[in-house]
């Protein structure tokens, strides 16, 4: 099992291209050819274009994008189950790329857990053995293997559930068995694809809620998947959008509503309730004199310092950081400015 | 005009040559392998007459025992066991105890060579498209090609016997076990498979514990199948002298004894009844995890 150090994702130069030719195609998507262009005069499709992403160590970092993005490719990369065109992929100081299939084993085993859009639980096994399967694979002994999987299914809420089967469970439980056996497995990078994504909006919310509360004490590098922007938004300490295989554009949740990249995002980011994403931090004039004013944490979200100022029938806050020293301040005028972005008109 | 209505063939004394030429180099295969084959054959051999010393030395009760305990342990169902305890007590009654129980041990064998041969042969073919590219059109001449036709080679290697009746009758009924253990494991959710491959799996663990217990439903339908087969082969594998209800049938057609024949034809027909019913109630109890409720 060894050190539990989480450890950071590079991706550079990243290229996949379906077809029987894909590394000959590669030279022509990098002097610009379009995808259908390369569809239509070579047959063979873009999957990824150029990915470059470095994924800070113990974040969560989400790619969002709509289905044939490229986005579940992607992820598949990370621990290989798809070989890239052209690329690397560092993790940890090695290049997943250049494993040998006995080095990408153990990769798989030791550094990396996955938890699947569609649960892809063993439906002939119990939920405890569906947990224990990672620490199984690795060879960890029996005891060590149930010890740890009874403890990861009381953290995600399953205590008592160990003998049902996949079948007896609802969605929502089932993903959650397949949280607690990713978990289970202890490995430093959690890959989730789509995890949520076929759960009711109720149930996802609730799912993501456990999972950021998990992720205050296991503080893994996660990559998350999502086509949902809320999503995203939610989990993200930072966010990338890829648009039909390329990388449109990445920061963290508040640049992207903020200085959305293109028209794409934009159109994406309209929809958004900025009320309850922007942060004071991010509209507040910072510097002024906080003399005599009601503080608020600079990660408060617009709406609450809105309700804040309407309920203490004040001007302005002062917002101050975890410490309570004071950053700025912030009005209704720029909370307004931040919920409302001014078109050019 | 006579090339149109009379089909053109080749030289007949070209025919009779080429004819002349493949029996007389088999029979020379025959005399200098036939002691080989005997040998390797010998196992085999061994285990049929090991099955059916077990069947007829064993006191009655404790077979009828026996079998309706495996038939209640595959199938929980009263009815099934009582079907199985019931039509033993009769056939024993009819006076065919001693066959019937030649019959059994004789499938059994049968079933366990098909068993371990199909199995693994099945898997291959779900790891290879070449592999099942060849494999296919054997089992195709296998399941057609009238099982007569095989006879003749393997009487002349083995001789007439217990071994040469069970080897015609595995061909016979080996297609359909090789057949669906193929086809269980190809039908393996890919999503599944992907997961196991993510958490590191090894083919032999993905085999062991996702493609093999997955497809385990489909493969006991193939054994099903293996052995209603291989209880039609009775009758033909009495021809070249496998003891059991075979015989009894045979001298009854030759000698026109109507009662014999249908006594001894529904002995084997209960006793197919009984191994496919406990067989597929067993496969249904196999299932009873693999269906979706939840989408």
């Amino acid at each position: 099992m060894g050190e539990k150090a989480a450890i950071g994702i590079e991706v550079r130069k990243l290229y996949k291209i379906f077809g029987p030719n894909a590394a000959d195609m590669v030279a022509r998507v990098e002097a610009g050819m379009t995808k259908t262009e390369l569809n239509e005069k070579h047959g063979h499709v873009l999957g990824l274009r150029d990915i470059n992403i470095s994924m800070p160590a113990g974040g969560i970092q989400v790619i969002m994008g709509l289905s044939g993005s490229g986005k579940s490719t992607l992820i598949r990369h990370i621990n290989r189950l798809i070989d890239p065109t052209s690329g690397e992929v560092v993790v940890g100081g090695d290049d997943v790329v250049k494993m040998n299939p006995d080095q990408l084993r153990e990769f798989r085993r030791h550094q990396t857990a996955m938890v699947f859009q569609k649960f892809a639980l063993l439906p002939h096994r119990n939920v405890l053995e569906n947990t224990v399967y990672g620490l199984e694979v690795q060879g960890v002994d029996r005891d060590a293997q149930v010890k740890s999987a009874t403890m990861w299914l009381e953290r995600v809420g399953l205590k008592g559930f160990e003998k049902k089967y996949p079948n007896q469970l609802s969605g929502g439980m089932q993903q959650r068995v397949g949280l607690a056996r990713a978990l289970a497995n202890d490995a430093p990078i959690l890959l989730m694809d789509e995890a949520f994504s076929a759960l009711d909006p109720l149930i996802r919310v609730d799912m993501q809620t456990i999972l950021l509360d998990l992720q205050k004490d296991i503080r893994k590098t996660i990559v998350f998947i999502t086509h949902d922007l809320d999503e995203a938004l939610r989990l993200g300490d930072r966010i990338a959008i890829l648009r039909d295989g390329n990388m449109v554009q990445q920061g963290t949740g508040q640049e992207i509503v903020m200085t959305p990249a293109d028209g794409y995002i934009e159109s994406f980011v309209e929809h958004v309730n900025r009320g309850k994403v922007i942060r004071v931090e991010t509209v507040m004039q910072p510097g002024a004199s906080t003399e005599g004013l009601a503080p608020i944490a600079a990660t408060a979200l617009l709406e609450d310092a809105a309700k804040q100022l309407i309920a203490g029938n004040a001007a302005r806050l002062a917002v101050t950081d975890p410490s309570g020293r004071p950053l700025g301040t912030v009005d209704m005028a720029a909370i307004t400015r931040g919920m409302f972005p001014v078109q050019a008109a | 005009m006579e090339w149109l209505t009379k089909f053109p063939t080749m030289d007949t004394g070209a025919l009779r040559d080429l004819r002349k030429g493949i029996d007389e180099s088999f029979r020379g295969f025959t005399r200098a392998w036939g002691d080989t084959f005997e040998w390797f054959f010998e196992p085999l051999r061994v285990f049929l007459i090991q099955a059916e010393r077990l069947m007829l030395n064993t006191p009655w009760p404790i077979v009828l025992l026996v079998i309706g305990l495996i038939a209640w342990f595959a199938s929980r169902s009263w009815k099934i066991t009582a079907f199985a305890v019931v039509s033993l007590i009769a056939i024993g009654w009819f006076g065919m105890w001693e066959d019937t129980m030649r019959t059994i041990s004789m499938i059994f064998v049968c079933t366990v060579v098909a068993i371990a041969v199909g199995i693994p042969v099945g898997i291959l073919m779900a790891r290879s498209n070449r592999m099942q590219a060849v494999v296919n059109p054997v089992l195709d001449v296998m399941q057609t090609m009238p099982s007569f036709v095989y006879l003749i080679p393997v009487v002349m290697l083995l001789g007439i016997g217990r071994v040469p009746g069970v080897i015609a009758v595995v061909i016979y009924a080996i297609p359909p076990i090789i057949r669906l253990t193929n086809l269980g494991i190809r039908m393996v959710d890919k999503d599944v498979l992907e997961a196991a491959d993510a958490f590191g799996s090894s083919s032999w663990q993905k085999l062991k514990n996702v493609q093999m217990p997955l497809a385990l439903p489909t493969i006991m339908a193939g054994i099903n199948q293996t052995i209603m087969m291989a209880l039609a082969m009775v009758v033909i594998a009495a021809m070249i002298g496998v003891q059991g209800l075979g015989q009894p049938v045979l001298q009854a057609i030759n000698n026109q004894y109507f009662s014999i024949g249908m006594f001894n034809g529904f002995a084997i027909v209960c006793i197919a009844i009984i191994f496919d019913r406990v067989s597929q109630a067993y496969g249904r109890r196999l299932q009873k995890h693999l269906e979706i409720v939840h989408g």
